[in-house]
This record gives C-alpha cells, sequence and structure tokens, in this order.
C-alpha cells in the first residue's frame, strides 16, 4: 500500500512539476538552482499564478480523516449571511429544518455550553460555522501528505513509523 | 461522481455476494468493530496561535493519528478552530526533511553547490569551522541566531544563553520581533512589567468588547468563541470592531468602524478628550496610581541611519525619552483631537466615534479592548499600545473581571519563550536587560559564570540582522523555527542578498523545505511539535506542557538537541577572552556544553524523573532529564520576582497555570490588591514594575505613516493572515483540507477599484512597490473588503512573496516592521 501511495504521489507530482519524489531531489532544479517545494522556482522569480479554482460544488460527503474531524463543506457557500442578524448555515443544518433539508444536522456537540450542559439550541460559541467547517477547493493538493489512517494502521501488521 | 444511498446498498451487495462466494470481500464491508481499537491520548497545546487551545494528541504505533480540543482546558473547552483540528496531519508532509543537507560542489562546501545529503557530524563540522572563523575574524558581533516564539520554552532558553553566556553574542533575536515587540515595549512603558495584567475570564465579564486593530474572527477563532458567546448570550453587550478595511470579525460588530490607516493615534486621542470632557475620568483611580508624562515626537521610522526620513526626524536616537507632565497638561494636549479634526484625519463619522468613546467613558460599562497584528505591526505601535492603556488608566477600568487592555499574542510561546525567556537582543530572563549592570550579575550568579562573561551591548534586532548580513556584519548565522526569507520585510534589498552574500554562511533548521531553507547553505532536519518534549506560554500567561509522543522521522532532531550538541564544539578557550579566563582559571579548557548545560544545575535531574511511558530523546542521548534542567534552572530567576514558575512536574499535570504561581496558587488579576499575591496590602492597585507603584499615561499626537500612496503608487497595502493558514503555510499548506481551503494568495481589492484599472475577479496582476513586486490574482469578493484606496495580500503562499513589496520601517522604539501600510500600484499582468 505504501508503495502504492508512493507510486501516485509520484505521478502527482510529476505531473505537476518536473521534479522527483524524494525530498532532497525536489531541492534541487536541472539548472542547480535548489527550489522550495511549494514554491517550485528560485526565490527571485515571481511565477504566474495558478487560475483561481472553483469550490466542489457536488454535496458528496467525504471521508473523515478521524472521527471528531468536522466534516468539510460540499457546497457552495457564496454569500451565505452569517452575522448578527442571520446565520444561512443554520437554515439547513438546524435540527428544525433537516427534516425539510435532508442536510446533515449539527452535530450534538453544537448544544453544549463551556461546562457541557446541553442547550435548547446551538450554542452561541459554535455559532460561527466557518471556524472549523471549510469548503474545499477542486484542486489538487500541493504535496503528499504521510497521515496514516487508523483503521490502515490497525490493520498493518507491521506498521511502519514515516 | 455522484452516488445516492440506493448505489451504495447495492454495491455492499455486491460485495457480500463476493464474499460468500468465496472472493474476499473489503475489509469496510465486514462492518467489525475492531478488537484492538485502543488509542493512547496525551495532551499537548496547539502549536499554531498565542491563543493557546489545549488538544488531546491520539498516537499509535508512534503515529499521530487524530487531534481534537481538550475538554478539561479552560481556554477551549473542547473546541479547536480547522487549523487545530488538523493537527495531526502537520507532520505528515511527504516531504519532510530526514537529513542534513549542505551545498556542496565536488563532495566539498559551495556557496554555489546542490545541496547534499551529509552526516550530522558532517554538518556539525562545517558550522564548527564557519562560527569559529567568524569569531576569531570579527568576534562576537561576528555571529547571529534568528529565533522564534514558536521555539519551546526551553529551546529559546538553551539558545539565548549559548549566544549571550557561551559566543558572548547578543546578536540574538525571534521572530516575534516581527509580532509582539511593540505590545512588550508599551507594557514596559507603561507598567514597567511585560504581559497583560488580565486573562481570558475576562471574556466572560465584559460588557463590551473593542477590537483595536485584530480580527480575532480568523487569527484567534476560539477567543473569538468565547466573544461570541458573551455576545449572543447577552443582548446588552457590545461589539465594536475597528480596522483598516473589513473582515470576518465585523460580521458580529454593533459598532463596525473603518479607519484611515494610522489614524488610530487620532481616534485614540479623540477617546482620552472625550473621557475628560464628559466626565468620564476616575478622578480617585488616577490621582493614587497614575503618572503623565509627554512622549518625545518626531522619532524618525527605524529605517537605515542615511534615509532621508532617519535624517529629517529630530529624535530618531531619542525615541523613548519623556517628560513628566500633569493631568491638565494632558488634558490640554488631546484637546487638539476633537471630532471635526479626528474625522478628518480618521474618516470615521462623528457618531460612530461618540459611540466608541461612550464604551468607555460610561463607568457602567465593563470593557475590553483587545489588539493585535494591526496596532503591533505599525511604525507607531509602542504609542498606540500606550494610547490604548490611557483609555483603561483614565478610567480606572483595569486589572478587574472584563476591565482588561488585553494585547492578544501572535504565536503559541511568543510569552512564554520570547518575552518571559528574553530571547530578544537587548533582554534576559524576567523582564531583565542586558544593558544594565546589575541584571547581568544576577544571571551570571544564576548560570554560574564568572563576573562580566555577558556583554552589556544590545545585539541586532530582526530587521538589523537582515542588514547586517547584507553588509557583512554578520557572517555567521543560524535560523530556527522560522521562515523569515518569506517573512521578512524588502526582501529583494535586505534579506536575500544578506543571505546569499558570498561571506555569509547561513544555517537553517527546519522541518520541512522552505524558502529560508532554500536560501541557506546548510539545511538542518528538525524534530517537531509532540516529537520533543516542551512547554510553551499563551498569552494570558498560562504555561503548558506536554511530553514526547513519537519518534521524529529519519535522522530529524529537535532544535533543544540541536542547540546542546553544537556547544560540545567550543571550548571557553576558544570563544571567551583571556582575562577572565586568567581571572577565573577554573574554567580553562572546558566545552560551552560543561559550562552551559553540564553545570551542576541543568544536568542535576535523572532520567528516571521522565513521567513512565514517555520517550525523551535528547535526554535519552544526554543521560539527564535535560527539560527538567533547563527549567528548573530558568524559572529561578522569577521565583519571588512577580513572575513566579510552579515546578517542573506540576505542569506535566495540569492544564496549564497562570504566572505569577505563588504557593501553588495561579494569578489572575495582576496589580489588584487581593487577587495578585504581589500588590502590597492597603494599595487597592498597586503597579508595582514601576518604583512608585504608578502607571504611566503617555501624552502622544497623531504623526503620518512613512510611505503613503500618492499619484503613482496610489493604494495602501495590507497584509496578514487567513484562518487556514498558519504564517508562511510551511505546515498548514502541507494539510490537503487545509490547502484545498485556501490554495493560493489573492489581492482582495474593492470592485470598484478593480473596475477602475479595467479588471474583472480572477485577472492575473502585478502588486507592485518601490522594492519589489509579485503575481496574483484579483479577489472582489469572499471574506476581505477593502475600501477604495487598500488592498489586502496575505502571505502565506510561499508562490506569491508579498514580502517582496513590503517596506522594512519599524517603530524606532520596538524594531518591529510595520507590515500592514506600504503604498504599492496594481497592473494587469
Amino acid at each position: 500500500m505504501k508503495n502504492v501511495i508512493a507510486v501516485l504521489s509520484f505521478l502527482l507530482l510529476t505531473s505537476l512539476t518536473n521534479y522527483g519524489a524524494l525530498a532532497e531531489e525536489r531541492l534541487i532544479t536541472e539548472g542547480g538552482q535548489t527550489t522550495a517545494t511549494l514554491r517550485n522556482g528560485p526565490i527571485d522569480e515571481e511565477a504566474s499564478p495558478p487560475k483561481m479554482s472553483k469550490v466542489e460544488n457536488n454535496d458528496i460527503k467525504r471521508k473523515r480523516a478521524y472521527p471528531m474531524q468536522p466534516p468539510t463543506i460540499p457546497h457552495k457557500i457564496d454569500g451565505y449571511q452569517v452575522d448578527l442578524k442571520v446565520n444561512t448555515c443554520m437554515s439547513c443544518h438546524s435540527r428544525k429544518r433537516t427534516a425539510e433539508s435532508q442536510a446533515p444536522m449539527v452535530s450534538v456537540t453544537h448544544y453544549m455550553d463551556r461546562e457541557g450542559n446541553f442547550l435548547a439550541d446551538v450554542s452561541p460559541r459554535r455559532y460561527f460555522c466557518e471556524q472549523c467547517h471549510v469548503t474545499q477547493a477542486a484542486t489538487k493538493p500541493l504535496i503528499g501528505n504521510d497521515f496514516i489512517d487508523i483503521d490502515q494502521l490497525i490493520n498493518n501488521d507491521s506498521p511502519k513509523s514515516h | 461522481m455522484k452516488s445516492s444511498r440506493r448505489d451504495f446498498i447495492k454495491a455492499n451487495a455486491i460485495a457480500t455476494a463476493a464474499a460468500a462466494a468465496g472472493m474476499s470481500a473489503p475489509v469496510s464491508a465486514s462492518n467489525l468493530v475492531a478488537t484492538d481499537n485502543k488509542l493512547k491520548w496525551a495532551k499537548a497545546p496547539c502549536r499554531f496561535c498565542g491563543t493557546g487551545c489545549s488538544m488531546n494528541v491520539a498516537t499509535r504505533d508512534n503515529r499521530v493519528v487524530a487531534t481534537h480540543g481538550d475538554i478539561k482546558s479552560p481556554v477551549n473547552k473542547g473546541l479547536a478552530c480547522v487549523k487545530g483540528y488538523f493537527l495531526s496531519k502537520v507532520m505528515y508532509g511527504e516531504d519532510r526533511l530526514q537529513q542534513p543537507l549542505l551545498r556542496m560542489t565536488d563532495g566539498k562546501y559551495d556557496k554555489h553547490g546542490e545541496f547534499t545529503p551529509i552526516s550530522w557530524d558532517a554538518a556539525f563540522d562545517i558550522m564548527e569551522e564557519k562560527f569559529k572563523a567568524t569569531l576569531k575574524e570579527k568576534g562576537p558581533r561576528g555571529v547571529g541566531m534568528f529565533g522564534s516564539g514558536q521555539w519551546t520554552v526551553w529551546e529559546g532558553y538553551a539558545a539565548a544563553k549559548l549566544f549571550k553566556a557561551g559566543f558572548l553574542s547578543n546578536n540574538i533575536d525571534p521572530n516575534a520581533r516581527h509580532c509582539m515587540a511593540s505590545a512588550v515595549v508599551g507594557f514596559m512603558r507603561t507598567f514597567g512589567i511585560d504581559e497583560p495584567m488580565g486573562c481570558y475570564d475576562d471574556f466572560e465579564h465584559a460588557d463590551a468588547f473593542v477590537l483595536w486593530g485584530s480580527n480575532m474572527a480568523e487569527m484567534h477563532p476560539i477567543l473569538w468563541t468565547r466573544l461570541t458567546d458573551r455576545r449572543l448570550s447577552n443582548p446588552h453587550v457590545k461589539v465594536c470592531v475597528m480596522s483598516t478595511y473589513e473582515h470576518r470579525s465585523f460580521e458580529l460588530a454593533d459598532i463596525p468602524v473603518i479607519f484611515n490607516p494610522q489614524s488610530d493615534l487620532a481616534i485614540l486621542n479623540y477617546i482620552a478628550n472625550y473621557i475628560i470632557q464628559n466626565d468620564g475620568v476616575n478622578t480617585d483611580f488616577v490621582d493614587k496610581h497614575v503618572n503623565f508624562r509627554r512622549g518625545n515626537t518626531d522619532i524618525g521610522y527605524g529605517l537605515r541611519p542615511e534615509n532621508p526620513l532617519e535624517q529629517e526626524a529630530a529624535n530618531s536616537d531619542k525615541a523613548g525619552g519623556s517628560q513628566p507632565m500633569s493631568f491638565e497638561e494632558f488634558a490640554k494636549f488631546v484637546s487638539d483631537y476633537d471630532a471635526k479634526k479626528t474625522t478628518e484625519i480618521s474618516g470615521v463619522p462623528e457618531k460612530q466615534l461618540i459611540e466608541m468613546a461612550k464604551l468607555y467613558a460610561d463607568p457602567k460599562t465593563k470593557v475590553m479592548s483587545l489588539w493585535t497584528m494591526g496596532v503591533n505591526q505599525h511604525t507607531r505601535g509602542v504609542w498606540v499600545n500606550n494610547m490604548i492603556y490611557n483609555l483603561h488608566l483614565l478610567t480606572g477600568k483595569i486589572s478587574t473581571p472584563g476591565n482588561s487592555p488585553f494585547s492578544l499574542t501572535g504565536q503559541p510561546s511568543a510569552c512564554g519563550t520570547a518575552r518571559e525567556v528574553g530571547t530578544f537582543s537587548h533582554r534576559l530572563p524576567a523582564d531583565m536587560v542586558v544593558n544594565n549592570p546589575e541584571h547581568r550579575k544576577i544571571a551570571e550568579q544564576k548560570w554560574k559564570l564568572p563576573a562580566d562573561v555577558i556583554p552589556g551591548w544590545v545585539g541586532s534586532h530582526a530587521v538589523q540582522q537582515n542588514r547586517d548580513l547584507k553588509d557583512g556584519k554578520i557572517n555567521a548565522y543560524w535560523v530556527q523555527v522560522n521562515n523569515n526569507v518569506q517573512a521578512a520585510p524588502n526582501l529583494n534589498e535586505e534579506t536575500l542578498p544578506g543571505y546569499r552574500n558570498p561571506d555569509n554562511f547561513i544555517v537553517v533548521s527546519d522541518a520541512y523545505p522552505t524558502v529560508t531553507a532554500q536560501a541557506a547553505d546548510l539545511i538542518l532536519p528538525t524534530a517537531m511539535w509532540v516529537e520533543k518534549e516542551g512547554a510553551y506560554g499563551n498569552a494570558e500567561r498560562r504555561t503548558q506542557f506536554w511530553h514526547q509522543m513519537v519518534d521524529a522521522p529519519g535522522e530529524a532532531r529537535s532544535d533543544l538537541w540541536q542547540i546542546v550538541e553544537f556547544s560540545k564544539r567550543f571550548t571557553t578557550d576558544e570563544v571567551w577572552p583571556a582575562d577572565i579566563l586568567n581571572a577565573n582559571p577554573e574554567f580553562k579548557g572546558k566545552t560551552l556544553f560543561d559550562v552551559l548545560y553540564a553545570n551542576g544545575q541543568v544536568d542535576k535531574y535523572p532520567l528516571s524523573d521522565i513521567a513512565e511511558g514517555n520517550r525523551n530523546q535528547e535526554s535519552e542521548e544526554l543521560g539527564f532529564y535535560l527539560q527538567k534542567g533547563l527549567f528548573e534552572e530558568y524559572a529561578s530567576f522569577g521565583r519571588g520576582k512577580a513572575h513566579d514558575l510552579a515546578d517542573f512536574d506540576t505542569y506535566h499535570e495540569e492544564r496549564g497555570l497562570r504566572w505569577p504561581v505563588v504557593e501553588g496558587k495561579e494569578t489572575r488579576w495582576r496589580y489588584k490588591e487581593g487577587s495578585d499575591p504581589y500588590a502590597r496590602a492597603g494599595t487597592d492597585f498597586d503597579f508595582y514594575g514601576k518604583p512608585d507603584g504608578k502607571a504611566v499615561i503617555f501624552a502622544l499626537p497623531f504623526e503620518p505613516a512613512p510611505e503613503m500612496p500618492d499619484e503613482e503608487y496610489d493604494l495602501w497595502l495590507s497584509t496578514g493572515r487567513v484562518l487556514e493558514h498558519w504564517h508562511s503555510g510551511s505546515m498548514t499548506q502541507r494539510v490537503p483540507e487545509l490547502h484545498k481551503a485556501f490554495p493560493n494568495a489573492v489581492v482582495y481589492m474593492h470592485p470598484s477599484d478593480a473596475r477602475k484599472r479595467k479588471l474583472r475577479r480572477g485577472d492575473e496582476v502585478r502588486v507592485i512597490s518601490r522594492r519589489g513586486e509579485i503575481k496574483t490574482r484579483v479577489e472582489t469578493r469572499g471574506r476581505n473588503k477593502p475600501p477604495v484606496g487598500l488592498v489586502f495580500v496575505p502571505w502565506f503562499d510561499a508562490s506569491q512573496l508579498i514580502n517582496k513589496v513590503t517596506l522594512d520601517a519599524t517603530d524606532p522604539l520596538s524594531k518591529q516592521t510595520d507590515f500592514k501600510k506600504c503604498a504599492i500600484k496594481i497592473e494587469r499582468a
């Protein structure tokens, strides 16, 4: 599995850049200039920025990296008003609206105050949804991440560190 | 690809049928609960901002597998922001540095060579050679170090010791200089002692919150949840948000105020004047607890001395000076700032000015003022800090629950490490300074070192270090835990020429290949966060510890290990003056490791003191509990001096404690008799940082910014962070979910400023100043809404180095850069 990941990330990277998969290699470009992986170019030249990417807007739930990860938002939220007057997110995701909207209800933890008591409605401390929940642009990661999912770790007979 | 619930059931049915037919079904289809599903949970403060949330970290098989907010922490009570929830992934970017890398050609060091993997021994060999050669040729002023408010407490302490007491050089400074220096000088000038008097409990007590240049909703998200909770649960509470552009914190604003850059100085004087004119002065408090002083004006802008702006400034060489004045003289001074004049300077309508002023002037309203980079990154940042305290001191709204001028901290240990340990070029532990002989003497005694060994000269600060590198004054330089090539202002003209100056040898310790690593000559691979034992101190004076939970990858080692190992390469005979050694022959021939770390204090705690079940790479290698020894030696500076820390082991049990910790009890409100054990009986309030127990109100004027928009460079540029990325993005941009939440920097601008330049959202543009330019794309929607005439560019994106554009003007008092104001133009690319 690790090999598959390595090959996949190699393909991904070579499609984005011309550098190999080893970190040390990726520090070096052909001209002998060295380069940071998130920049991929010399420090004294400015490259053209990539086009602005669209937000994924397919309503398909994504797998969470671990159970307590706040789910990412699978739709656009352009122009959603969340302020002193109104919270547009709650018009679908609040308990009273989910039957109608078929959107997931906000987690039960969101009804708890600082001391862990349940409130009648969502706690004001959870009011600004975007502090934890974010949309996802339809773009590729700049660099792979070797985080290992707990399920995979449990299934591995000989877990590897890094 | 859209899949319905029905498709999912169908797919599952096929898998089950396949299993029945003897084919293996995917594990997920079995729906069995794993038999061994235990995780090891432990606490650690978050790696990111100065809020200091406590996190629960799950590990298994030497890997971090999950993170969430610690329900037992008084700071965050189970919450974390999106960055905090994804902490699990910050260590696992696939390009983690795992071996030292040296620029080499044909097997030899070459400044223009390619990075080549070498051993730690070889890395220390070349470092030793370069540092020794420099020390021999230039003396202690030729070496330097740039550290961080993200160093752990003992890393900063060990580094400061190595430089100040080992190499005898005060050329060590943290990146907290870019972040909190103005706050520090503000505290020292007004109170004579650093860090906030109040604490986060103030959020649950205040009736009004005033944000003076802070976008807490994005930069201190969990404190924003506490403020939001207070505002929405208590309808009488008012929130005033002030900024030079509209941002997310405005969503909660009852009083939203947009002011012209630099005009906060005028608004503060207007409010002081309003308080005086409308009977808002707490006369009893002012008579007993306050002195008035008139600060020197026309103090310059911290540019190079040959800059015309410095030549013209009357008091650039005595920026910190002040003279005593009376209350009446102060009242006359601020009376210049009436509504008409203030509106003219600030662009804020009189109605709003009055609304704001009333929050302070009304004796029944408990006010919490909050600020971060909008105030600190300001060429008059110290003044603004002083002037916010003016309002709280005039009204006596201080040091009691809900009455709190609160300087928010940027980094997780800007307070705990940079400030309290004293890693600044002018500082020693516990608020002491290198240019005070008494303070040096105390440090020499605590460190068991010969008298007069610590140098009395103030070392080079962050911006000065880059100038010194460019000018060839510093030739051997070590950077740890920061990405200064992406952060430091005026990259093209100052920083990059300094790093690439052929006379210089630049060492960069980092976990990832950042642009700073790219500009270096030697890269040292570094352990991060829970790969080492650590301690951070947050904005409310809370010191928090964590254990090493996993091993660092490959040969990566902590900054602490690197510092201590490097100290073994030097003997006192090589780096100390002969007269000191002749007067103290017992120090002759010893290594710096012997005199600084194996001194009978730092090495006195056995490995058996490490709490059972925890790794500790550095200590296991050395044979003593290094972190405990360093902490206890350091803590001896502050105990009994109003900076009391608890003992080492206590912090591994507690969710942090707020210093001073006296007789096992933390302190929530300082300077108030009854809640602060150091406030003397009968004083009511005791500002004991000053010899007479009185805080200082400063009379300071509005003065213009060093560079303002003109006909050619016709826009203000402000820079800053975004919620999803921490600082230069070297950790968060390697987390796929965070990258996809905010993939690239953009230039936020007003739609009519775009139209005027025939630009539309998404167009590629050049952002150009007199110093450099970047290419980016226009954003006219979204979270930041600048007014006409101002644009905002975040700095997390290594592919768009906005620090090529920013100006290296600093506050002359704090030496902190103003990253919020310079003049630029925008052209289609």
